[in-house]
């Protein structure tokens, strides 16, 4: 059988349960599509061997599976895994040169909750260093390729889940790990015509997954429709007592709720979203997206976010100020690289040395604006203002829900897909735009989803971007569905890989 | 507030990252650049507001005190640079 690997989560299950197709032909197929795209260079650290002895067990688990008890809900699905997961065993190296050859000895609990699901690991994706980028260009392992491709450019898949969602895109795997802690997700699924979910903050435990900004930071899964990232989720998610800030709170059957009738729905315009200078083809696609959300029966109603503006330059405060934090660890004496040092070198030569060499030029940047910020004197001025808006933002929504709006309707990011080494001249400040509209839900700890809802006049992806209610995922993706179902996008790129 | 070399150098030394010289001018020009995005933030009137500390209302949970784990020196030895007689080895810090 061919194009396995092209199927969906809930098309691939669906076979597996029937015995029409093995987890063994599935994973094959899914490899050997990883063996043909190196120019793409999504997978980083390739897994087979540990992906055909889950598929086998996967395939006796299915033999044994009967309506009383069935298969766990992801049995036999080939995944692959943001490099900034810790897997036992295998690589985790959060695409820094700083964690070259780290293998923890331990794995992550969202990816520990998808083999116990079934799932196969198939890798470990490309991704930009620490989390920190929007382009995937920052990564220790080189650019990731986005498999859309209009003209002789290679573009970029954003990021910095760039690599799970140019795999997702290009069926190298059949949905992957992501994690979000500016837009890591939404951004990149709205550049490559996939579906990712940020939950909100807590539903997901973060125990075992590199940290770049703690209070900020979730992870979620991208995936090629709405269905599989219901189905997804709900395996990653889960109370986990190793992360006190993980919830108790019970995970719905959120593929149960999925009925695509979002019928006297209230969904808010936010006035504050519609930017000066926003390309007319993003403003079109919004107005698309709120039209057929109406002819869907929901009602739309124009809200406002006032403090919007302000929240960029608040998480360029908190998210570098906790990143500085949570990357004091790396510091070459227990794991990781240790700088080769002179004669006469001391601990903190070897300090020095040792993160100058390990960490990206991005990432140093962030880790001493984060020093900054927190340093004396300019604690207050700096990272504590910065909470006082973070909380306003977050007021903001509370408003806005409080008067009974369910769900908000918004572009995922200014632009299409843009091409590699295009912003490499461009101040950091040009890169950080990306996240304008995405940052706002990791600031205020909302689920958010991105959905594919056209190309632009070049052929590219773009998304529009759903947020909702705190816990209510199964809410937001019933209303995403709504919008894929309004949309029909269902556009692949074209293979030049 | 303007940064200047000596405030960069002064900030790379605190975050212990070897920064050289000559790359010193570029780096300030970068953290001006970025704070004076940041001072957009003066426009907001934080009156009476609290610095946010949780996103969502909750008071951290607290677990028995008691052990939950141990007695693994290889799984914590297995990825560092320099192990020897039980200890991470580093340069020497006492004279």
């Amino acid at each position: 059988m061919s194009d396995l690997n092209a199927l969906t989560l809930a098309g691939a299950r669906d076979k597996l349960v029937a015995k029409e197709i093995t987890s063994v032909e599935l994973t094959e197929a899914c490899l050997a599509a990883i063996e043909g795209s190196d120019s793409l260079n999504a997978f980083v650290h390739k897994t087979p061997e540990i992906a055909l002895d889950q598929a086998r067990a996967a395939d006796q688990r299915l033999a044994k599976g009967s309506q009383q008890d069935p298969a766990p809900a992801l049995c036999g699905l080939p995944l692959g895994i943001k490099d900034l997961f810790c897997t036992k065993g295998v690589p985790s190296q959060a695409a820094s040169a700083i964690l070259k050859g780290f293998k923890p000895e331990y794995e992550s609990t969202v990816s520990q909750n998808l083999l116990d699901a079934g799932a196969v690991m198939l890798g470990k994706l490309n991704m930009d260093e620490f989390a920190m980028g929007s382009s995937n260009e920052t990564s220790v392992y080189g650019d990731t390729v986005n498999p859309w491709k209009v003209d002789d450019r290679r573009l970029t898949p954003g990021g910095s889940s760039g690599g799970s969602a140019g795999a997702v895109a290009a069926d190298l795997c059949l949905a992957a790990t992501g994690t979000d802690t500016g837009g890591s997700i939404r951004q990149p699924a709205a550049f490559t015509g996939t579906v990712g979910i940020k939950p909100t903050y807590g539903r997901c435990s973060r125990w075992g997954i590199v940290a770049f900004a703690s209070s900020l930071d979730q992870a979620g899964p991208i995936t090629k429709s709405v269905r599989d990232a219901a189905i997804m989720l709900e395996a990653m998610c889960g109370h986990d007592p190793k992360d006190s800030t993980s919830s108790e709170l019970p995970v719905p059957n959120f593929e149960a709720l999925l009925t695509g009738d979002i019928r006297g729905q209230k969904i808010g315009i936010p006035k504050e979203y519609r930017m000066d200078g926003m390309p007319d083809e993003i403003e079109a696609l919004w107005r698309d997206g709120a039209a057929k959300l109406a002819d869907a029966g929901a009602e739309m109603v124009d809200i406002s976010l006032p403090h919007t503006k302000y929240a960029l330059p608040a998480y360029y405060v908190i998210a570098p100020a906790e990143a500085s934090s949570n990357l004091a660890r790396y510091d070459g004496v227990r794991y990781g690289h240790r700088a080769t040092l002179d004669a006469g070198d001391g601990i903190t030569e070897m300090y020095e040395k040792t993160r100058a060499e390990g960490f990206g030029a991005e990432v140093q940047r962030r880790v001493m604006v984060g020093t900054y910020v927190l340093s004396a004197g300019f604690y207050d001025a700096y990272y504590n203002r910065a909470r006082k808006v973070r909380a306003l933002i977050k007021q903001d929504f509370d408003t806005v829900f409080a008067a009974g709006v369910d769900a908000i309707l918004a572009p995922t990011t200014p632009s299409a897909a843009f091409g590699l080494g295009e912003m490499q001249n461009a101040d950091p400040l040009q890169m950080y735009l990306n996240d304008v509209f995405t940052v706002t839900v990791n600031l205020a700890g909302l689920p958010g989803v991105s959905v594919p809802a056209g190309l632009d006049a070049q052929g590219l992806p773009l998304g529009l971007q759903l947020i909702g209610r705190p816990w209510e995922e199964g809410d937001l993706l019933n209303c995403a569905l709504a919008l894929e179902r309004a949309v029909g996008f269902s556009q692949k790129p074209n293979k030049w890989w | 507030m303007a940064i200047d070399t000596e405030t960069a150098a002064r900030v790379a030394k605190l975050a212990r990252i070897k920064v050289e010289d000559s790359d010193l001018p570029a780096l300030a020009g970068e953290f001006n650049a970025i704070l004076g995005f940041i001072e957009q933030l003066n426009e907001v009137d934080v009156s009476g507001i609290e610095p946010m500390t949780s996103v969502t209302p909750m008071r951290l949970k607290r677990r028995v005190d008691a052990v939950t784990d141990g007695d693994q020196q290889d799984k914590i030895r297995a990825n560092a640079p320099d192990f020897r007689e039980g200890f991470f080895a580093v340069p020497k810090v006492v004279e």
